[in-house]
């Protein structure tokens, strides 16, 4: 059994509420961080511990919050994004629905270390039952004096407010998280100036994930050291994984990084393999955004080693045959799946979710979602891949944000790995529309010992 | 200075700008749609891509948006680079998937900066085959067209309109490539600066619905430099002709006055120059019959020789027309077309401007102070521009904090927008009733005008009182302030708030600040009638019976009241009128002569900061008479002294002697260039070298073109003949350049992007006198007004449409100018017994008049306000004290609607 930090006590009966909570040792983050250690403990601790953002960048969150700029008599906030909208990633709907103490421990430890007293949770307008359990566990916290003024007679005084958006994906990118959360049109905004620096109301303010900031709790209590034992070279501690598609154990795992790609698929601990005894095709590991890999690279490197669910690893080999963890929205597909329907899913995604501020993304995700929609329904002509190569390339690393990138990586890694399927639906109109091209040669290379099972 | 290295050719350039910025100025064309020289870069159209290379030795480079770089000490950039080319282009592929390609039938065409960029570019070849997307259009109201479709989200329109501007009404609604721009429904827009869309707007989406009443391509135009003639800050204009018709105004940039931009006032309002008022005929009041030229011409010089004249000028007539009349009637018989308070105003505004007391600062240098208070002028609504000024300028600390604190450039609008938040410098209002401009204040406060005056003189005493502590607010942050600002005006008919103003001033002198003042007036020469130092109206009296009475350009019964108007056009044997629009006064005329507008007449106008600036003849209207008031005034002078007539009388001559008579306008003569100017020894062109249909077009008159009329007043033709190339900027009829067909081509008139025009911007400030500075007047001038039960004190309230006489009378203008009313607040209608829209009872000078109620619950009890200008409301020309029948004596309330 691996180790479980942030999904622990999931399964402990009323663990939602405070005092179940508390009983299982809920909180002394809390009462460690406040009591016992200054707010650059905090960080130094979170900087040991190796913790990436588990939001999809990576970045490492004690990095970030080092940067955070304290100018004298300017308010700091801390932010949490939980406005999770990318498709095939629901970790932290998971995470609030059934533990939202983690998030608000972490919220208020984070918060003291950055020395923010007021600090906002951006929740994702559609998760409404989510935004009812955290105001009710923000209330439990407060009622218990870990909220409020003088939290445990410290002096530290923190409020946690709970922000619906409007339910647009664009807003779980940070800059255009604020502008919501100002209340504003979630357009994204153009860095430098980073929000450490100007972030929500013209002030320093730190933007992180709800997982990332559930962990620091556990950082705080068994120290950064022990967190970075956790995981494989630079990817440390656990992640959770939200698998889906066609496999028989979908759901939310945690696992610790470093485990390989071929045991979270097949174990029963985890996945439990490919549903109703078919052929793994293509995996999209880290959420719609990152490459779609064929199942042969997902499952093993080009030097023949596993790949294991880490930054690295997955990242292993570039653009050309890598992806990457992003948030881990694990989404596997048999060889029933067609990956020209679904990159045109994902792109039609992109396309209704990009804001419209910059030219590149607003026009060529529309732009790619109708090529795509004319190749899956047989209309496609055999320069189309060329131009949707074309356009994703002048859209990636062109834009304000990286919604860009997201819309655009989908499109052109599908074509890199799958072109032959993109070929086949365009000569193949009519066979198209009624089958699918199965399998090919994207053949898992494992497929005698699931075949038997 | 830093150097520029751009495809490995070094240019000294300034560090600091943006990169785009820089290359614009150094002249080299690089395609933008986002950036906007006023508005600086928010980086979202990706269209201004170019290479950026680490140092010499790096030869991938990064593609990067040169409107959010900045110029760095040793910056190489590549604008010709493989990449950055084919990305430009590929952004043109974007945008054109969606526009609808319909230029034939844009207003836009010919005049689009997307053709252009298009062109640029060299986008040529279309690889997207779906349907457009297609947009329902909004009615914008009388001034504004909608087109949707031609979209191309630059974000451009609403950050003009909301961030720049200020308005509320415009926004982005949707998302991806179905981003809309519009109001939440049809209606109106809000915001008097409505119209410079039509010019921010890169295409067709927001156009000059006026103009499409008579539209023409721009290279069909006719132009002229011209000057807004409809407030006092002389903001500068491009009058467009075709056909024999003014057809359009768009702004013409002035680095000093009002920079890009104008107000929809100054932009709409010439549709009055083609309105069913004007004067096209001379009449005699009696017989009412056109008359031939010759005729009527010697029949007044003859009236003239045989009987003593009296003169009476006008503040909407240029300095020209003013002196020639002067010239004709004589010094003595001379007045101003004034009341005595007007007068007084328009002297004291003078008097506070020669002191020079305070720096005289022009419209434009409003945006560099940084504490402002505004006594009793409403400007949003007397003086557009300077209300857009102020809300620069407001910003300017806020700015100045994000550079020192986190190292933003002045250029990164968006950024900065996020960073300063509702954050703005010190701006107090101290007015009658709530204005606009409220929403950016400190502070403000409502209250008489009188009140505002002794509150003017009580902050001017704090600040003189030389107590470490100064407790009043508005002292403490004009003394803080680097450059503080005092705005005031005549608009209140008050002549202590100018005094006050004054002493603030003084005060701020005395320890040891810069102020700076600015103050505004009525008409568009109000500051040139002041100059020439003639008695008001009320001293032509003892002249004027059995006189022939000449009056300018002017109605008397806007600026007396009616009764004593009446007096004066009872005295005269005969009235004569010179005026191209009908008026109260015209109408009354024995003699009424017809006279050109502004499109139609060469002339100068002083503007309120006293800077002397020409407007041009767009085109020889084909009705003779429609000729210069001074060019009239002068033949009569000559025929009158039996002197030769000089056919070839050019503004220069007039001017020449003007200058002799009135030293005071000594520069006039170099507010444009002279007549004899030539470029290359060619005249500058008026019309654009594509005008089309000159042979054709007075085909059905001569098959035979006729010979063009010839200028002789100016170095500028009357047809696309001539010079070509970048004029001086006096004499720039029109912005062009090869590749930029649209407004944008100004960047390559200015010196450096935003700067001054290439030699100068055009105008002369005349006010320069710099005498000794007299001690500050405390005593408080503002006598405490005493009101009987049932009276109020009458203040104007102005409207931006409406309250101006001339653009009134375009239809546009008037659809927008609101309904007249009376406006009290909860205390005066309880005590009236009214409600609101009831009919209120007037009782004022023995006669009663009806209007209806508005609450307006800002105001002070004793003030009664009323819209300014209208013809409903012409029997209020000065503040006056007026009583209101309560509706308990049940005389003439209208209270059926409340039935």
């Amino acid at each position: 059994m691996a180790q479980k930090i942030l999904l622990k006590n999931i399964n402990i009966p009323g663990i939602n509420t405070f005092e179940v909570y508390r009983q299982h040792g809920g909180y002394a983050a809390v009462e460690k961080a406040l009591k016992t250690m200054s707010a650059d403990d905090v960080v130094e601790e979170v900087k040991k511990s190796g913790l990436r953002g588990r939001g999809g960048a990576g970045f490492p969150t004690g990095m970030k919050w080092s940067f955070l700029a304290k100018p004298e008599g300017v308010p700091r906030y801390l932010v949490c994004n939980a406005d999770e909208s990318e498709p095939g990633t629901f970790k932290d709907r998971y995470l609030m629905t059934h533990t939202p103490h983690t998030l608000i421990e972490g919220m208020i430890v984070s918060s003291f270390a950055l020395g923010a007293n007021t600090s906002y949770i951006y929740v994702r307008g559609e998760m409404m039952p989510q935004i009812r359990i955290l105001e009710k566990a923000i209330a439990e916290a407060k009622n218990a004096g870990f909220l409020g003024k003088n939290i445990l007679g410290t002096g530290y005084d923190l409020e946690i407010y709970v922000q619906p958006g409007g339910g647009a994906y664009i807003c779980g990118e940070e800059t255009a998280l604020l502008e919501s959360l100002e209340g504003k049109r979630g357009n994204p905004r153009i860095k430098p100036p980073f929000p450490a620096i100007a972030g929500l109301y013209g002030c320093p303010t730190v933007v992180n994930n709800v997982e990332s900031i559930a962990a620091v709790s556990w950082i705080v209590v068994n120290g950064g050291d022990e967190y970075a034992k956790i995981g494989i070279g630079r990817s440390t501690g656990t992640k959770l994984i939200s698998a889906s598609g066609n496999i028989n154990k979908p759901g939310v795992y945690e696992i610790e990084l470093g485990l390989s790609v071929e045991e979270f698929i097949y174990s029963d601990e985890y996945c439990g393999g490919i549903a109703n005894g078919k052929r793994l095709k293509a995996v999209v590991a880290g959420g719609s955004s990152v490459p779609i890999l064929p199942a042969n690279l997902i499952l093993k490197l080009a030097n023949g080693q596993p790949r294991l669910m880490s930054y690295e690893s997955l990242a292993e080999g570039g653009f050309a045959t890598g992806t990457m963890l992003g948030s881990g929205g694990f989404i596997v597909m048999d060889e029933d799946a067609c990956v020209v329907r679904n990159t045109w899913n994902f792109s039609r995604f992109y396309h209704h979710e990009s804001c419209g501020q910059c030219s590149p993304c607003r026009e060529g995700t529309g732009w790619m979602e109708k090529v795509l929609h004319r190749i899956e329904y047989g209309h496609g002509k055999m320069s189309d891949i060329d131009l949707l190569v074309d356009v994703s390339k002048k859209i990636e690393g062109n834009t304000i944000c990286p919604l860009g990138d997201a819309a655009a990586w989908p499109v052109a890694s599908a074509i890199r790995h799958f072109r032959d399927e993109f070929e086949w639906h365009v000569n193949n109109p009519k066979a198209a529309m009624d089958g699918n091209y199965g399998l090919a040669n994207y053949a898992d290379p494992i497929p005698v010992v699931e075949e038997a099972s | 200075m830093a150097t520029l290295y751009i495809d490995n050719r070094p240019y000294d350039v300034k560090e600091g700008k943006n990169l785009l910025e820089t290359c614009l100025t150094l002249g080299f064309d690089l395609p933008y749609f986002c950036w906007h020289p006023a508005m600086g870069s928010v980086g979202a159209c990706r269209q201004c891509a170019i290479k950026i290379f680490k140092d010499e030795n790096d030869t991938a480079g990064r593609l990067v948006m040169s409107c959010m770089e900045p110029v760095g000490k040793e910056t190489r950039i590549s604008l010709d680079h493989p990449d950055a080319e084919k990305f430009r282009k590929s952004v043109i592929e974007w945008l054109m998937t969606n526009h609808p390609h319909d230029c034939a039938v844009c207003d836009e065409g010919g005049s689009c900066h997307l053709q252009d960029m298009t062109v640029m570019t060299g986008h040529n070849y279309r690889r997207f085959e779906f349907p457009k997307r297609t947009y329902v259009n909004q009615y914008l109201g009388p001034l504004i067209n909608h087109e949707m479709n031609r979209c191309i989200q630059c974000y451009r329109c609403v950050r003009f309109y909301k961030d720049y501007a200020g308005g509320k009404d415009l926004d982005v609604y949707a998302a991806h490539n179905h981003v809309y721009f519009g109001r939440e429904k049809d209606g109106i827009l809000e915001s008097e600066f409505s119209g410079n869309l039509a010019e921010i707007c890169p295409t067709g989406v927001f156009t000059d619905k006026t103009l499409k009443q008579h539209y023409s391509r721009k290279w069909d135009f006719t132009f002229a430099p011209s000057v807004c003639q409809h407030c006092s800050l002389g903001c500068n204009i491009i009058a467009g002709e075709r056909y024999g018709e003014l057809r359009q105004i768009t702004s013409r940039y002035n680095g000093d006055v009002n920079g890009y931009f104008i107000c929809d006032r100054g932009r709409f309002g010439y549709e009055a120059a083609n309105s069913v008022d004007r004067i096209y005929q001379p009449a005699l009041k009696e017989e009412n019959v056109s008359l031939n030229q010759e005729y009527i011409i010697n029949d007044i010089a003859a009236l003239l020789s045989t009987s003593n004249c009296v003169g009476i000028g006008s503040p909407r007539a240029s300095l020209e027309s003013n002196f020639a009349l002067q010239q004709l009637v004589g010094n003595g018989n001379y007045y101003s077309g004034w009341s005595d308070e007007e007068h007084r105003l328009n002297k004291a505004a003078l008097n506070i401007l020669q002191n020079r007391t305070a720096e005289i600062v022009s419209l434009k240098q409003i945006e560099q102070y940084d504490s402002i208070l505004i006594l009793g002028e409403d400007l949003t609504n007397t003086a557009p521009m300077a209300a857009l000024t102020v809300r620069q300028a407001v910003r300017k600390k806020p700015v100045e904090n994000a550079q020192q604190n986190i190292n933003l450039a002045t250029w990164h609008d968006a950024a900065l927008r996020e960073y300063i938040q509702q954050r703005h410098s010190d701006l107090f209002i101290l007015h009658p009733h709530s204005t606009k401009l409220d929403e950016i204040a400190t502070q403000v406060s409502y209250s008489t005008p009188h009140e505002i005056a002794a509150k003017g003189f009580t902050i001017a005493a704090a600040i003189d009182a030389t107590a470490d502590q100064v407790i009043d607010q508005i002292a403490t942050s004009l003394l803080n302030a680097q450059k503080p600002l005092i705005i005031t005006g005549t608009s209140l008919f008050n002549e202590p708030l100018l005094a006050a103003a004054e002493a603030i001033v003084k005060a701020l002198k005395k320890r040891g600040k810069q102020p700076g003042i600015f103050i505004t007036q009525a008409d568009c020469n109000s500051m040139g009638l002041a100059m020439m130092n003639v008695p008001p109206l009320s001293s032509a009296f003892s002249k004027l019976s059995d006189s022939t009475l000449i009056i300018l350009e002017t109605d008397l019964y806007r600026n007396l009241s009616t009764e004593k108007a009446d007096e004066i056009m009872n005295l005269p044997k005969r009235i004569i009128v010179f005026d191209h629009i009908k008026s109260t006064t015209s109408e009354k005329a024995d003699i009424k002569v017809p006279v050109g507008m502004f499109s139609e007449a060469d002339g100068t106008i002083v503007n309120n900061e006293g800077r002397a600036q020409r407007f041009f003849q767009v085109f020889v209207p084909k009705n003779e008479w429609l000729k210069e008031s001074w060019r009239w005034l002068s033949l009569l002078k000559a025929l009158k002294d039996g002197k030769a007539i000089d056919e070839n009388l050019s503004i220069s001559n007039i001017q020449s002697t003007l200058v002799e008579a009135l030293p005071q306008f000594r520069g006039i003569e170099d507010a444009a260039l002279s007549e004899d100017f030539r470029l290359n020894g060619q005249k500058v062109p008026r019309a654009p070298h594509r005008y089309s249909g000159r042979t054709a077009m007075l085909s059905n008159e001569n098959v035979s073109e006729p010979k063009p009329p010839q200028d002789i007043d100016s170095p500028m033709s009357f047809t696309m003949e001539g010079y070509r190339g970048i004029p001086p900027s006096s004499v720039t009829p029109f912005f062009w350049s090869p590749g930029w067909n649209s407004v944008q081509s100004i960047n390559k008139f200015q010196i450096e992007i935003g700067g001054p025009l290439h030699d100068g911007n055009p105008g002369v400030r005349l006010v320069n006198s710099n005498s000794s500075i007299t001690p500050i007047d405390f005593e408080q001038k503002t006598e405490k007004i005493s009101l009987k039960e049932f009276e109020w004190q009458l203040v104007p309230v102005y409207h931006i449409f409406g309250s101006e006489e001339l653009s009134a009378k375009a239809p546009a203008i008037a659809e927008l100018t609101p309904k007249p009313y009376l406006g009290l607040n909860q205390y005066s209608l309880a005590k009236l017994n009214l409600q609101e829209n009831d009919m209120a009872t007037i009782e004022h000078h023995g006669r009663a008049y009806q209007l209806p109620v508005r609450l307006r619950a800002e105001i002070n009890n004793e003030v009664a306000l009323i819209l300014f200008g209208l013809p409903q409301t012409a029997f209020f020309v000065k503040p006056v004290i007026i009583k209101i029948r309560p509706a308990s004596n049940g005389i003439t309330n209208n209270n059926s609607k409340h039935e």
